[in-house]
């Protein structure tokens, strides 16, 4: 499923390894523009490996590809990196620094207007929080902080690990909904997950993997 | 480069004075280090001892490493470091800013300490005063020896004991000559070679920090 768009990810038979362990043994796969793909497979497929290969993250040891124009062998990693958004399942912020400060320092890294924050905040649901610290918010509002940081930044390319991890029920609908609207805007994202996604109204692509493989899917 | 230097540098101290890990836990170990040393010499010899100036900048490097450690260990943790690569920060700026925020903190508890030299080893405070621009210049170029060699040992599972082993080689010309200014202070003697030292020092390694921070970041 490709809906005909201009391929933001194209991958040939790409390997990484890592400390002599390869991490992904030879994935092809193509990723079209302003679509939403779905990772699923076990615990180490190589799900998060290939995330971070998609976002300049990870070293491609073998194979060729490209993500957003940028060649992952010869390519400048480092531009490719501030066209990407990733959410990873550790937490993708600075424990000490309240949620504003946090989005603050994005905003201002990326040198995008500050006054934007608040509404990210607001959007998010973090209003009553947005002094708080990061390491004092629950699983679910340092979720909520990390997908703030990305709506601040609105890259073309979203990674998101896991990411309903330690999300409830209203939390999850809410970001079924949040992905709708992103996707919808004409960025690209592709989540990892155990299983497929919930919401039936997201159309997205699923790509199982195993082995560090891509193993068949619907696209 | 500046504005981002200014922006990390911002962003460190504010984490530091968040955590407050530098008020109650680094100044305090190094006041005891100094305590410990006075009672070393015993309360007859401390003021008259030549030990003094050395004293004070071993407890300095010691503190210096734990400090050293705690400002990459902000970088360090996996969600942070991948969302903050996205961001795309000059390295440059990242080194200059973090060598600053470290440079501010040391001299904080460089003062700190120099007051607790005068009141544990019974350092003269003319001399003591005499001393201080000397040590102002000596902490900043320990801060960016200190970030380069950060980075260069950041990471893997030694970073803690690798750090110490790795950098004394180069903090060592730096403590030495901070070592013999101060002494020279004290017992009236000429500075200006130390100086020259210290400041080629300083000169140097900003130099080099800034030429390589984005190589030590990618590896």
């Amino acid at each position: 499923m490709t809906n005909g768009a201009s391929p933001v990810v194209v991958l040939s038979g790409a390997v990484v390894v890592s400390s002599g362990f390869p991490l992904l043994s030879g994935v092809d796969l193509v990723v079209a523009a302003g679509t939403l793909s779905v990772l699923t497979g076990a615990n180490g497929a190589g799900k998060t490996s290939l995330l971070r290969l998609l976002g300049g993250l990870a070293a491609l040891t073998s194979g060729s590809g490209t993500v957003a124009g940028v060649d992952l062998r010869e390519g400048d990693l480092r531009q490719l990196r501030r066209r990407v958004g990733w959410l990873g399942h550790e937490g993708s912020f600075y424990d000490d620094l309240s949620v504003r400060e946090n989005l603050t320092f994005a905003a201002r890294a990326l040198g995008r207007p500050i006054d934007g924050v608040e509404s990210v905040v607001s959007r998010m649901g973090l209003e009553a929080r947005i002094d708080t610290p990061a390491k004092q918010l629950s699983a679910g509002q340092r979720r909520r902080l990390g997908l703030a940081w990305l709506l601040l930044r609105r890259p073309e390319l979203w990674l998101l690990d896991e990411p309903y991890a330690s999300l409830d029920d209203e939390g999850r609908t809410f970001f079924d909904a949040l992905l709708g609207d992103v996707v919808a805007s004409g960025a690209t994202v592709v989540v990892s997950a155990h299983d497929r996604l919930r919401s039936d109204a997201l159309v997205a692509r699923t790509i199982p993997m195993a082995g560090g493989r891509v193993v068949g899917g619907d696209g | 480069m500046i504005a981002t230097a200014l922006l990390v540098a911002a962003k460190d101290l504010r984490i530091e004075l968040r955590s407050r890990v530098l008020l109650w836990q680094v100044v305090p170990f190094g006041l005891m280090a100094l305590l410990l040393c006075g009672l070393a010499l015993g309360p007859a010899h401390a003021g008259n001892s030549s030990a003094g100036p050395g004293l004070y900048y071993l407890v300095i490097l010691l503190v210096a490493l734990l400090m050293i450690n705690r400002s990459q260990a902000i970088e360090r943790s996996p969600g942070t470091r991948s969302s903050v690569a996205t961001l795309g920060l000059d390295p440059a700026g990242v080194f200059l800013g973090k060598s600053l925020a470290l440079a501010v903190e040391l001299w904080v508890t460089g003062l700190l300490l120099l007051a607790g030299a005068v009141l544990v080893l019974h350092t003269a405070l003319h001399g003591a005063l005499v001393a201080l621009p000397s040590i102002v210049v000596t902490l900043g170029a320990l801060a960016g020896a200190g970030t380069l060699y950060g980075a260069l040992t950041a990471g893997g599972d030694t970073t803690v004991t690798l750090l110490p082993m790795l950098a004394l080689p180069a903090f060592a010309p730096l403590l030495i000559a901070g070592e013999r200014s101060f002494s020279d202070a004290l017992h009236g003697g000429g500075l200006w070679q130390w100086w020259v030292i210290v400041v080629v020092a300083l000169v140097a390694y900003l130099g080099v920090g800034i030429l390589l921070y984005g190589v030590l970041e990618e590896s």
